[in-house]
């Protein structure tokens, strides 16, 4: 039964407000409501108007409407009341199954790491090191901790063999092979967008609108489209208008106005609780260690210390993700996530449910690679607790779907099938090629799309790409991106006879 | 016996791969130095020789070399300085605006070398700076010497005894000593990116010194230190974390392979556009176009302008955290060497457009050519300043930089050329 749109615009207007209530955002709207009291313009016949205006007048109440659509951004909308909780989380069950079954694996590997290097998954850190790690803070990278015994506990390609073991029990695929068959790596029945779908959901991404990074370019006079763009972004930061800046930044932001624009987006203002926050997670670094935190070194080390564009934030780097893993604000994502954090439990009380943890904290394990969801931030934000924000708020509106299995359009299953769709349908015979040399093309996209490019495009050009990330609140852009960057090589991919060469 | 009648004939003393593949490309014929030459691309001990008066011999119209007979007026620290001081009096002099200064005596467009004393030679000069900020560090560099060599910090007048002797007992110090060195204030807040500090080495192309012709390349890049940067004196003595040049962070224990520690200057500018704005940004480039040029036009009335040469220099430049550029050096012989693949392909490249400009059509050079390339063998330089072209417009036409986009996935990262636009400076 569907449900009816009353019915969901209450239930999602009683979640917003449930969510909303007890923020530090309520408790500043009910000191500014006080406040306003003293005000002339504040009588006691028309109290409520009054300072209704009042709020809308200083700006509270748009600040007020920016949570209210970050909170409709990131929530999915409520299902059927009577469906099940997991629903919300995953709505098909061999999608759940599966990823149950994959973080069962990710936990056996990272427990049998523990066992075999006989290293705690946490403990408290002696004073003399916590005392030596609070000096070292800032330059985490110069430190030289013995890693070779590390090794990530997955990488990339681990977790693509799994997704193309994905199948629907339900789905009965009986039939003769035709022209119809989908021949790509992934063989679930998603519905993914086609071209003139994904036209319309992307229509400002059209050859007739400009966008920032062509449009702009040396030989266009800014008068064109530059000037009059940069100049309504200033209008948008102004404004502090949440949904208008969402809108703005599909045809790209300017790179001065970038960092201002995604806060605005992601609703992060940096209060001083926020960097409270941040420095109590700095403390809690401090005092105790966690194998996640070699984890951590280890990617950092071989992923962005080697890289031309990020080695430099290699000390950042450090700095926000070890935070991250104690931040235990993350575990709410698994509310809408198909994921689950994983449990540990205290030495010796295996299975009691009292004793039993979140591990990491913040549930969320380290893949090889993962560090640079975090690098290319560095370019825009250089203060810590900020940094920090923003990535954690990347992290839980869009990174967690690419390394999760479930059914979600922007979830990295979708997004495979969709480029697969895309590569087949529109360039059969690369397809049909790559496919005769064992050259799947997803073997090659898939480590691009679970990175969301990064590492893979020049920074400009992939904040370019996250703008629209941002813009259009989905991943969707990362599969159209993947099978572009094979239509533009296309020529090229046709002469070559293996895998590697086609890499 | 002459085949190859009409292909250049070319000379190096400096064995080094990127030199020796851009003369081969052209299909150029080496030759030893003793034989008919057209191109000499010479170490500067060798242009030494070519131009003294005891060892030395006149080039012909079909000869270019690299360097100018008397670059060490740019070139040496201790000369750079000293022409540049008297290039800012001999402006103050004649009332020029650009030699105006603020209420606190300082240049206001001109002060862009930190401040800087001879040794032995200026030690008392020195000592009188030195009091008025007890507590500044001071860089000693040996006049002569490069990659960071002989170079150390000091923070306290006990650690220079020896020039104070040495002013005391020598009333005259040959320029070339092999003893002398300068003293320079030393920039304690430098800009830090991720925590670290760096340099920015760009490469200048002088074509010709009067008139004035000079580019810009644009593929510089940034060197940072890698150890974390901290003014803290108790780090004085570690060169890992004060010095940047790559020679030094070789040996460093994080010094990497892959990247050398290098940033493109397009990541530098993307970095400050995006965490300082646009105007700033800009701001701050067209100041370091502004530095180069004029340290140019400083040198250029004693430069010797002979016809046979063009050279290449590498500009070192730090920003302090107020983004104002000072200029530390100019070499003469900027490395050829390649610490990473990206670096050996930047390199090749740069030595490509080099000869492109400085041996139009890679053909057998007449040296009474009027140093007028066009626009398209240009590759990755830029014009940075045209005397004769600034004469003939009026106002003074230089290179205005304008943020280009990379294109193309990683390993193609061309930026597009920022249109040169005339602009009054000040």
């Amino acid at each position: 039964a569907m449900l009816d749109p009353d019915r969901g615009l209450s239930l999602t207007i009683a979640r917003i407000v449930q969510r909303l209530k007890g923020s530090s955002l309520h408790s500043q709207l009910e000191r500014q409501a006080r406040v306003s009291l003293h005000k002339p313009e504040i009588k006691l016949e028309s109290l409520k108007e009054d300072i209704k205006d009042f709020l809308k007048t200083s700006g509270w109440e748009k600040k007020l409407q920016n949570a209210v659509y970050s909170e409709l951004n990131v929530f999915p909308s409520p299902c059927h009341p009577a469906a099940p909780p997991e629903h919300m989380k995953e709505p098909l069950a061999y999608m759940r199954k599966a990823q149950g079954s994959w973080e069962k694996r990710i936990l056996k590997s990272l427990n049998s790491m523990c066992t075999e290097l006989s290293i705690p998954l946490a403990q408290k850190r002696p004073v003399s090191e916590q005392k030596e790690l609070l000096n070292k803070w800032n330059e985490m990278g110069t430190d030289e901790p013995d890693l070779s015994l590390f090794r990530p506990v997955y990488a990339p390609k681990d977790f693509l063999e799994v997704l193309m073991n994905l199948r629907n029990p339900n789905y009965e695929n009986g039939e003769q092979p035709s022209f119809r068959s989908h021949l790509g790596l992934i063989q679930v029945p998603l519905k993914v967008k086609d071209i003139p779908e994904l036209k319309e959901e992307f229509s400002e991404l059209s050859l007739n609108i400009g966008q920032l990074g062509i449009d702009d370019s040396a030989q266009v006079p800014p008068e064109f489209f530059e000037n009059e763009h940069v100049r309504v972004g200033q209008k948008v930061l102004a404004e502090q208008d949440s949904a208008a800046a969402q809108q703005y930044v599909r045809q790209g932001c300017p790179t001065a106005l970038r960092a201002d624009l995604w806060a605005l987006i992601l609703n992060i203002s940096n209060q001083s609780e926020d960097i409270l926050y941040y420095e109590q997670l700095k403390s809690n670094v401090i005092q105790h260690d966690l194998l996640v935190d070699s984890l951590i070194y280890k990617d950092v080390k071989l992923t962005a210390s080697n890289d031309d564009y990020y080695f430099v934030f290699e000390d950042y780097l450090y700095q926000v993700l070890l935070c991250f893993s104690r931040d235990t604000s993350v575990l709410e994502h698994f509310n809408y996530s198909s994921a689950t954090p994983p449990k540990s439990y205290i030495q010796g009380k295996l299975g009691m449910e009292e004793y039993a943890v979140f591990y990491p904290p913040n549930g969320v394990i380290p893949f090889h690679g993962f560090s640079m969801y975090v690098a290319p931030l560095c370019f825009l934000y250089h203060e810590p607790s900020k940094l920090y924000q923003i990535f954690r708020e990347m992290y839980v509106r869009f990174f967690f779907r690419l390394h999760s299995i479930s059914s979600h359009p922007s979830g990295i299953v979708s997004l495979c099938l969709l480029f697969e769709t895309l590569l087949q349908t529109h360039l059969p015979q690369l397809f049909y090629h790559l496919r005769e040399i064992g050259a799947q093309p997803l073997r090659i996209s898939f480590k691009w799309m679970v990175r969301a490019f990064s590492g893979y495009l020049a920074t400009d050009q992939l904040l370019l790409l996250w703008d629209r990330i941002l813009g259009y609140n989905s991943l969707e852009i990362l599969a159209v991106l993947a099978a572009a960057v094979f239509a533009f090589r296309a020529v090229n991919l046709m002469e070559v006879t293996s895998l590697a060469a086609a890499e | 016996f002459r085949i190859m009648a009409g292909k250049v004939k070319w000379v190096t003393d400096i064995e080094k791969s990127v030199l020796i593949n851009n003369f081969e490309k052209r299909g150029w014929i080496q030759v030893a130095e003793n034989e008919d030459w057209n191109f000499y691309w010479m170490s500067v001990q060798t242009i030494r020789n070519v131009f003294s008066v005891e060892t030395g011999y006149r080039l012909s119209d079909d000869q270019i070399v690299n360097h100018f007979p008397n670059h060490y007026e740019l070139t040496r620290k201790d000369l750079m300085v000293k022409n540049i001081k008297r290039y800012r009096k001999e402006l103050e002099k004649e009332g020029s605006p650009l030699a105006e200064k603020d209420e606190n005596g300082k240049y206001i467009y001109l002060d862009f070398v930190p401040v800087t004393f001879m040794l032995p030679a200026d030690y008392n000069l020195f000592v009188e700076e030195f009091r008025k900020n007890p507590s500044s560090t001071w860089i000693m560099k040996p006049c002569g010497k490069a990659q960071g060599k002989g170079i150390f910090l000091i923070n306290k007048l006990s650690q220079i005894k020896k020039w104070s002797r040495d002013s005391k007992t020598s009333s005259f110090v040959a320029q070339s000593s092999k003893e002398a060195y300068v003293i320079s204030l030393y920039i304690n807040n430098p800009l830090l990116i991720g925590g670290k500090k760096f340099d920015l080495r760009l490469y200048v192309l002088v074509s010709t010194y009067r008139p004035l012709r000079c580019y810009m390349y644009k593929l510089g890049f940034c060197r940072f230190c890698t150890v974390k940067y901290t003014p803290s004196t108790s780090e004085l003595d570690n060169m890992f974390v004060h010095l940047t040049n790559v020679a030094i962070q070789k040996h460093g224990d994080d010094y990497n392979h892959i990247h050398g520690g290098k940033w493109t200057v397009s990541n530098l500018r993307l970095y400050l556009e995006s965490t300082r704005g646009k105007e700033v940004t800009n701001k701050l480039f067209d100041e370091i176009h502004w530095i180069i040029v004029q340290s140019l036009k400083a040198v250029a009335p004693v430069m010797n302008n002979d016809k046979h040469c063009f050279e290449c220099y590498g500009y070192d430049i730090i920003i302090d955290d107020k983004l104002k550029p000072w200029l530390i050096e100019v070499n003469a012989s900027p490395s050829l060497t390649s610490s990473t693949a990206n670096d050996r392909i930047l390199k090749y490249n740069l030595i490509n457009d080099t000869l492109n400009i400085a041996v139009p059509n890679g053909e057998i050079p007449d040296c009474k050519w009027n140093k007028s390339p066009p626009k398209e063998v240009l590759g990755n330089y830029e014009v940075l300043y045209d005397e004769e072209m600034a004469q003939s417009d009026g106002p003074d036409r230089e290179l205005r930089s304008r943020p280009g986009q990379s294109t193309g996935l990683k390993g193609n990262r061309a930026r597009d050329s920022g249109k040169p636009v005339l602009t009054t400076w000040k």
